[in-house]
């Protein structure tokens, strides 16, 4: 029986620093993951210029620690597998610089794996293979995107966001409705308490045909319920009243600042938000596994934890007759092993970088 | 040394006429140029930027999105679009020195959002743009030229 091929992988795009193995692309030996959560708390986010610093202060124990969970030696990995791209330019550079390093003195091959695929590939892990072809969505503070895969590696962009990504819209909603950061846990947990129904907040489609998102018009909305519509009041007998003044007949407190609403009229605000941003998410990945003739539904990202986004792919996966596969939920934030993972691929197919290999922030559309 | 300023005011009536504004706006711009923009959450910052961004020469304007958490985002106009946000910068003038705002004010048009986070970091010359909620689909946009 040959010997695994055991990939390490590093990752430090954005607020994680990140450091895993997995053996043949699928099976998580070590997932270590230095969150700087609590460092952006009090920020309301991402600080880059902390990020940098926290990445650097974070990464060699990082990388320790992910070794000595295993027990495999050094001269059992096979590779060393970093995300180069998208993210913020100083944190990437750390990871890429402690990967080459790494790389370079256990004389192993480097392979570059793009952030964003990795999202789409993390529902294989501890799982399996997924059957292509795939419509991946993914979703996070940085990205809302959907793509056609036709294995790990082929990836085509459909559409993405035009202004606000799924996961800032929760953290800017949750910043409106005085939650705390990040919005995503905490959004969830309150709507469960709420009626998603009861405030009917705009579902931006973009057109029929669009596999583009837009959330910015929705955060307005959530903003104007909250704290009302600024300018002169629809006189009585004048124009009718629009979407907003309608919206906010649905709550007493609506428009008199959050201050002023109980906690189950900031449940019912969450619920309807959050709904919101599920109905849309769900149409346009349905749009796209129908566009793509996809037989697995994937999604990915941070806002892949969210229980009703999971629970309406699931109900979308039994319509269309196609397989779900849904990263476990420590496998949605950003990690090492969903690298490491694809990485394999890369290995497998000859894709290796070589120690020059350049950091790249920007998503390419 | 006091400022001179020009100041303008304008206001449109939905999105679609603040794409307009931007475009037209855009005719005023060329390599150099920093733009700031002050506006709350929801105020068509962003809206705004893809009006300009196309006025400069963008095709394809599904590019412009939120920089907030990317902080800066290129766009390929007739010359670069840098498309900056300070929202999430803690430390602001660390970081556009960071990112690099000296080199992108050599090389294109500025746009950054959330501009009054830094003001003190930002280009002396420099465009400002103030945007109101006036109501629900109208916004007032308050240009001032900084020299």
């Amino acid at each position: 029986m040959t010997e695994p091929a055991y990939i390490l992988g590093i990752e430090s795009s954005c607020d994680e620093t990140a450091c895993g193995i997995v053996a043949d692309g699928t099976d998580v030996l070590s997932n270590c993951v230095a969150s700087q959560i609590e460092l952006h708390r009090r920020f309301g986010g991402v600080v880059p210029e902390l990020a940098s610093r926290a990445h650097i202060e974070a990464i060699n124990n990082i990388v320790a620690s992910a070794m000595e969970q295993t027990a495999i030696a050094p001269e059992k990995i096979s590779a060393v597998a970093i995300a180069n791209e998208p993210g913020l330019i100083g944190s990437l550079l750390i990871g890429l610089m402690a990967a080459k390093t790494i790389a370079w003195i256990w004389d192993v091959p480097l392979v570059a794996v793009n952030h964003v695929y990795a999202h789409a590939y993390a529902a294989a892990l501890d799982a399996g293979p997924i059957d292509y072809p795939a419509a991946a969505l993914i979703c996070s503070g940085g990205h809302t995107a959907l793509y056609r895969c036709d294995s790990p590696m082929d990836m085509t962009l459909l559409g993405g966001t035009i202004d606000d990504a799924a996961g800032e819209a929760f953290d800017k909603v949750a910043k409106i409705l005085q939650l705390g950061y990040p919005g995503g846990p905490v959004i969830d947990r309150v709507s469960r308490d709420g009626d998603p129904k009861l405030i009917d907040f705009p579902r931006s489609l973009l057109g029929g045909g669009s596999l583009d998102f837009s959330f910015s018009g929705l955060k307005t909305a959530v903003l104007y319920h909250v704290n009302g519509v600024p300018g002169p009041r629809p006189t009585r007998g004048g124009r009718k009243p629009g979407p907003s003044a309608r919206r906010a007949s649905m709550q007493s407190n609506a428009g008199r600042g959050i201050e002023n609403f109980t906690p189950r009229e900031v449940a019912d605000v969450a619920a309807g938000f959050q709904a919101a941003v599920v109905d849309t998410l769900r149409i346009k990945l349905r749009r796209a596994a129908e566009k793509t003739g996809a037989k697995t539904l994937v999604i990915g990202g941070g806002v892949a934890a969210n229980s009703a986004l999971r629970k309406a792919v699931t109900e979308l996966g039994d319509k269309l007759g196609c397989e779900v596969r849904m990263p476990e939920m420590a496998y949605c934030v950003d990690n090492a092993v969903m690298t490491a993972g694809l990485g394999y691929h890369y290995l497998q197919a000859g894709k290796t970088a070589d120690l020059n290999l350049a950091a790249c922030p920007t998503v390419r559309r | 040394m006091e400022p001179s300023f020009a100041m303008e005011t304008l206001e449109t009536r939905s999105p679609d006429e603040t794409l307009a504004f931007g475009r037209s706006f855009a005719e005023r711009l060329g390599v150099g140029d920093c733009v700031a923009m002050i506006g709350g959450l929801g105020a068509g910052k962003t809206v705004l930027v893809r009006g300009i961004a196309e006025g400069l020469g963008l095709d394809d304007t599904r590019l412009v999105s939120s920089p907030t958490y990317v902080l800066v985002q290129e766009y390929p106009g007739a010359s670069p679009i840098f498309h900056l946000d300070l929202y999430r910068m803690g430390d602001p003038r660390a970081e556009l020195a960071d990112l690099g705002l000296e080199e992108m004010l050599e090389e294109g048009v500025t746009l950054i959002e959330w501009a009054d986070r830094a003001t003190d970091a930002l280009p002396h010359n420099r465009w400002e743009i103030a945007i109101e909620i006036t109501a629900e689909s109208s916004r007032r946009f308050t240009v001032t030229r900084l020299e």
